[in-house]
Parts: C-alpha cells; sequence; structure tokens
C-alpha cells in the first residue's frame, strides 16, 4: 500500500520519471499559439532539486528562464500557454495537476520572489495586511493570529519595528524593505521550495547582497529548497549549489557550480563567463557574445546556439546546424553539445 | 481634508460666477426679446416697453446681473416700480413667462429629473461594470466578442432612437408599460415603488443603453490591464482563491476611471438629461430648461444651468474623495 503511494507511475507501468526526488523536472517545454505562430519559450526542461539545495538558473533575457518558473508555479494554467511535460514535486505532478489543487500548493509549498517588488505588490494595501491574507488563505487562523504571524515574519527578515510598518503602504517602503516584505510573504507559510525569479534585479548593489544573505539564511533556517532565477554570474557563484544554463528555453549545460565556473563544457557558457568583467582585466571593453538570441516563433533545426557559436564548424558535417544535441549527463555534469570534451578543453585552454 | 474641502468650495463660487455671467451674455446677445415674448400676442410697443420695465431689462447689463446674483443672497424686490412684489431668499428671479418663483419651478422640476437619474445610474452601472468586468475575465471567447460587439452598437444609438423604438414596442404595440405620466415623481408617493419603476423603467433602459455601452469598454479595457499587473500574479502565487484575485485584488485596481466617468455622468444627468425627458415628455430640468430657452425666459435658464454646474463641480469633489478612499496613494491636499 505504501509502496504504491511511493511509486505510483511506476508500478501503473506509465512512462515518466520516479518520484522520489523532491523535485524532479522532465521534458518541461511551454509553447504560447499567437497570431504570428507558436512561439516556443521553454524547450524539454530536465533538472531535480533536493530540499535544502539551491539551483541557480541563469541565462540572457528571453532564455524561458520566468516562463519555467510560471510553469512550476502553475501561473500559467488558464492561459492560452500549453505545457508540456513533468515536474514532479513531492510526488504530485505540477503540470497535470488541476488549478484547484495547485492553488492549495502555492504560497503553502512552494513560495514566489518577484523580481520588481514596486509592481508585485499591490498599492492598495497595508504591507502587513498582503502577507497576513497570505497566511489566512493556507491556515485556519483569526485575523489577530495572522497579524501576529505577519508582523513576525517581518521582523525575521529584518524590517525595524515591524508592528509599525505592517500598517504602512508599499510605497511608504524603500526598494530593499519591499523586497523584504515580498520575502516575508512568500515564506509566511513556509513553504518547502522557493523560487525567487530575479530577486535582487531591481535593487542596488548594496542592498542585493544583504537579500542575498537573507534568503540564504531563511533557506537555512527551515531547509527549504530554492531555485534562483538570475543573469548575475556574481550572485550564482555566491549562493548556488548547482546551476543550470539556458539558452533559446533548453539547458545547455547544468552542474554543481564550482564545475560550471571552473570546468565549463558549453561554448554558450564560456561566452557568458568571458562576457563578465572582472577586476583585475586590463580591457576597457567588455567581450559580449555576438550576435541575437534566436526566435522563439522559428527555433533552428539544429543546435539552437549555432548560429552564435564560434565553434560550430569544429564538430565537422555540419552536424550543429542539422542536429539539435541531446543533453548528455556525466557525473552530474550535463551539456548540451556536438563537441567533444577534448574540444571543449582547447577552446577553454586557448582563451 | 478641511483645506481640500476649503479649496473646492472657493473654486465652485468662483466657476458658478463665471459660468451664471456667460450664460447672461449670451442672453444678451442672442436674437430672442425675453420683453416681446412675455407680453404676448397683440403686442404694441407700448406694452413691450412696460413688460421690459417689469422685467428689469431696462436697466444696464451689469447692474441686472448684479441685481439678479444679490438674490442669491438675500430676498429682492422684482417689477417695474409701483408694482414690486417681492422675491424670497433664495432668489432665482421670476419667470418672465409665468412670473413664477424660479426656486419653485426647479423644486417642482428636480423630483422627476431625480428619479429618472437615479435608476438609469443604478441600471447602468450595473450593466456596464458587470459586463466589461465578464468581457475581459472572457477576453477573445466568443462571449467577450458578442458584448464588446453590442457596447459598440449602444453607443451609436441616438436617444431619440432607442427612446421612441422602446415606447413604440413596449407601450403602443406590446401594452407592457404605462406611458409615461407627470403624477408619479418619487418611489415614495401614493402610487407605490412598483409603479414609480413601471413609470420610468423605459427612459432608464434608453440612457442606459447609451452610457453602459462606454463603460462596458472602459471596465473592459481597464480590467485587462490590471488583470495583467504583477500584483495580480502575486496575488495568484500567494494561493488566493480566483474570486479574491478578481474582485478583491483586481477590481478595486482597475475601477478607478469609472469611478471618473460615474462622478461626470452624474452631475451632467442631475442637470436633466434633455433628450430623454423631451422624448419621454417627463417635466425634469432638462424638459423645463428647454422650454425657458425658447421662450426666452432668461431667470429660469440661467437658474437651471448654474445648477447643472454645481452638480458637475460638486460631483467632481466627491469623485476627488472617493480616489482618496480608493487608493491609498492619493492623499488630499
Amino acid at each position: 500500500m505504501t509502496q504504491l503511494h511511493t511509486h505510483p507511475r511506476s508500478d501503473r507501468g506509465t512512462p515518466g520519471p520516479a518520484s522520489d526526488a523532491f523535485l524532479e523536472v522532465r521534458d518541461l517545454s511551454v509553447k504560447f499559439p499567437t497570431d504570428d505562430g507558436v512561439v516556443s519559450a521553454v524547450n524539454g526542461m530536465d533538472f531535480s532539486l533536493e530540499r535544502g539545495k539551491t539551483l541557480g538558473i541563469v541565462g540572457e533575457s528571453g532564455s524561458g528562464k520566468s516562463v519555467t518558473s510560471q510553469a512550476l508555479m502553475g501561473l500559467l494554467k488558464g492561459t492560452s500557454a500549453q505545457v508540456t511535460g513533468h515536474a514532479l514535486f513531492q510526488g504530485k505532478d505540477l503540470v497535470t495537476l488541476p488549478e484547484s489543487a495547485m492553488r492549495r500548493l502555492r504560497g503553502r509549498n512552494i513560495g514566489m520572489i518577484f523580481q520588481d517588488p514596486l509592481s508585485a505588490l499591490h498599492p492598495f494595501y497595508t504591507v502587513g495586511h498582503q502577507i497576513a491574507e497570505a497566511y489566512l488563505v493556507h491556515n485556519k487562523a483569526t485575523k489577530k493570529q495572522a497579524r501576529a504571524a505577519a508582523v513576525d515574519m517581518l521582523g525575521r527578515v529584518g524590517i525595524p519595528s515591524p508592528e509599525q510598518r505592517y500598517d504602512e503602504y508599499p510605497h511608504h517602503f524603500s526598494g530593499g524593505m519591499r523586497q523584504r516584505a515580498m520575502i516575508a510573504m512568500a515564506l509566511i507559510c513556509e513553504p518547502e521550495l522557493l523560487i525567487a525569479d530575479e530577486p535582487t534585479t531591481a535593487l542596488d548593489v548594496t542592498v542585493q547582497a544583504q537579500i542575498l544573505d537573507l534568503m540564504s539564511e531563511l533557506q537555512e533556517e527551515t531547509n527549504s529548497a530554492l531555485i534562483l532565477i538570475t543573469h548575475d554570474l556574481g550572485v550564482v557563484a555566491e549562493v548556488c549549489d548547482s546551476v543550470l544554463v539556458m539558452y533559446g528555453g533548453q539547458c545547455v549545460e547544468s552542474g554543481p557550480v564550482d564545475e560550471i565556473f571552473y570546468d565549463t563544457r558549453h561554448p554558450y557558457t564560456l561566452g557568458l563567463l568571458n562576457s563578465m568583467p572582472t577586476l583585475n582585466s586590463p580591457a576597457s571593453r567588455l567581450n559580449p557574445i555576438p550576435g541575437q538570441p534566436p526566435s522563439l516563433l522559428d527555433l533552428p533545426k539544429g543546435c539552437i546556439f549555432s548560429a552564435r557559436c564560434d565553434y560550430a564548424d569544429l564538430a565537422g558535417d555540419g552536424v550543429c546546424a542539422s542536429r539539435r544535441p541531446d543533453l548528455v549527463v556525466e557525473d552530474g555534469h550535463g551539456r548540451r553539445c556536438h563537441l567533444s570534451g577534448p574540444q571543449i578543453l582547447t577552446i577553454r585552454n586557448s582563451r | 481634508m478641511i483645506t481640500f474641502i476649503l479649496r473646492r468650495a472657493g473654486s465652485l463660487v468662483l466657476l458658478l460666477t463665471a459660468v451664471s455671467f456667460i450664460t447672461f451674455t449670451l442672453f444678451q446677445l442672442g436674437p430672442a426679446d425675453p420683453a416681446a415674448a412675455a407680453c404676448g400676442q397683440e403686442c404694441t410697443p407700448e406694452r413691450v416697453a412696460e413688460a421690459r420695465v417689469a422685467l428689469g431689462m431696462d436697466q444696464p447689463f451689469l447692474v441686472q446681473y448684479a441685481d439678479y446674483m444679490r438674490g442669491l443672497f438675500s430676498s429682492r424686490m422684482i417689477g417695474a416700480p409701483g408694482a414690486q412684489s417681492v422675491c424670497e431668499w433664495p432668489c432665482l428671479g421670476k419667470s418672465f413667462q409665468t412670473n413664477e418663483n424660479v426656486a419653485d419651478i426647479i423644486g417642482r422640476s428636480l423630483p422627476y429629473t431625480l428619479s429618472m437619474a437615479v435608476g438609469a445610474l443604478v441600471l447602468w452601472t450595473v450593466s456596464g461594470v458587470g459586463l466589461g468586468l465578464l468581457a475581459a475575465l472572457r477576453k477573445g471567447s466568443p462571449t467577450d466578442k458578442f458584448i464588446v460587439g453590442a457596447a459598440s452598437v449602444g453607443v451609436s444609438l441616438p436617444i431619440p432612437v432607442t427612446g421612441l423604438f422602446l415606447l413604440l414596442v413596449f407601450v403602443n404595440q406590446l401594452h407592457l408599460l404605462p406611458f409615461t405620466t407627470n403624477e408619479i415623481n418619487s418611489p415614495f408617493g401614493p402610487q407605490g415603488p412598483l409603479a414609480w419603476v413601471a413609470n420610468y423603467l423605459l427612459p432608464w433602459i434608453a440612457l442606459a443603453v447609451l452610457f453602459s455601452a462606454s463603460y462596458i469598454r472602459v471596465t473592459r479595457t481597464n480590467m485587462i490591464e490590471t488583470f495583467g499587473e504583477d500584483f495580480i500574479r502575486t496575488a495568484r502565487a500567494k494561493g488566493l482563491t480566483p474570486r479574491t484575485v478578481t474582485f478583491k485584488h483586481g477590481v478595486r485596481a482597475g475601477i478607478t476611471p469609472v469611478v471618473t466617468m460615474l462622478g461626470m455622468d452624474i452631475g451632467l444627468l442631475l442637470g436633466g438629461a434633455v433628450l430623454t425627458e423631451q422624448i419621454f415628455s417627463v417635466p425634469g430640468l432638462g424638459f423645463t430648461a428647454v422650454h425657458a430657452a425658447i421662450s426666452g425666459d432668461l431667470p429660469v435658464t440661467l437658474a437651471i444651468t448654474m445648477l447643472a454646474a454645481f452638480f458637475v463641480i460638486v460631483a467632481n469633489v466627491v469623485v476627488d474623495l472617493a480616489y482618496a478612499a480608493i487608493d491609498p496613494r492619493v492623499r488630499l491636499q
């Protein structure tokens, strides 16, 4: 009986990944039908995450980072978006879960922090009310208890005199304080999984570090898993256990954070790292990756990155342009590239 | 708050002065001769001159205006020397046509206009906001397209067309409703509220068809925009119920432009729905004003014009107060 519940899918023989993992995403795709054609925003994402760990998802704008997170949150349900694949969260498939069941998971089991806290908070309600509201919807509690919980949470995220700030509106808060309030709102029900969609992008640099520290601290307290979506590689290096690099709605490289930075195995990731300015580099100009990201309306048949890749000829036979590479995982380090290991090594050392 | 009210009261006085002065001036420039109209048929030049003195129109323009305005603050005497009568405060003058006190004429007409306005307002607000919200929630669906299409038709139908059509169908052909009568001007009258509704239903519908069309469009546009806001996504991410997301987070934020429209329209409508009152023969302010203007009855026209301006300005103040109540970022200075 118990076993049946632990492995419902494998017992029934239906295709699908095992559900042991805390979060297991397999072949997740999101398509948006538009007047101009179908936009393929996410094209077969695979990754898994354990409790207490932090996964960084990096990529340029339009690489599908945010859409992936919204698909996981079920925020695309009820829209025209077509979500396929599997996203098993504690045994439940978030892709097929009906909206009513998904709604009960949101906020309680999966929390989310958004990029711009000013527009993400409702301008007409007090900050405290908005936090208490998140508590009330998932807990049988009186308004007084919800207020106490919200005040406590505001204190935990480092907002001074939380009792007074409870009754203030978002426009009374500074940017950093607003993001702290946002974090308080996402964490008030102590979700096991927290998705932070560029939580520090709208903040200035000194505040960014404070917010990251706070998130790590609270994550440790509650042993929750964190998906950190960002395009800031510095942030990734600081807080993540593992990293997933996205390009054109696909994972092009994934692995433990140190390996991504020091044992890079994909030309795109190399390009990203190379475009970061360093304090001791003498060059006065940045080194961007030339070209534009591909149109999601009409993705190339071959490797999505091939058009911008300096090394597409090395693989030979025009294979980069004609066939899309699979994600090959070796010792927990995955990459989606036709180039061989030694070829990558040569490229890396030549830089 | 007190500063806000005082400042608004000040601008109210200034605006009313300007409106009254402009109306007064227009009357002087116009071709109509109130004295000739007042002395009736078989008029001799002598009698016209007498009438002119009786109406005070022999006085210089500014003296006439000052006399009229004085009546707003105290009682004054009206009429030719020797045949003067008292005009009690608040004196809005006496009708050139019937010599009746203008304040009494307005007091008599206002209940009809109120009856028209209240019902139409409820009808078009409920239907306009309700259908607009429904269209926004079902954006792109056949329901949405039907509502938007119906709104486009509604907004392009002139009141005389809808009004006469309604009268023809429901009164003349189907005999479902009585023809509008002057005897009912309040739901608390002896005939009771049902008779009041039956009496005013058609004018309400005629007005509501026109007004709700623009309310549907404004509500729909603003709600679609609001539902796309980040804070709506946050509300969903918190796991709030669809109803809470739609109404508490969505509608409250998206409804402010509708409140503005509503304030303006209430103000305008209280000044008299001119066309609708004509078509349904409701002797409200609009009806009275039209007849006064045609017959050159300056005091009546002037008083109703000022009253209409007063309603519009007061409605604007109410809108500002409502804004402050809805949106905490708005602070009254």
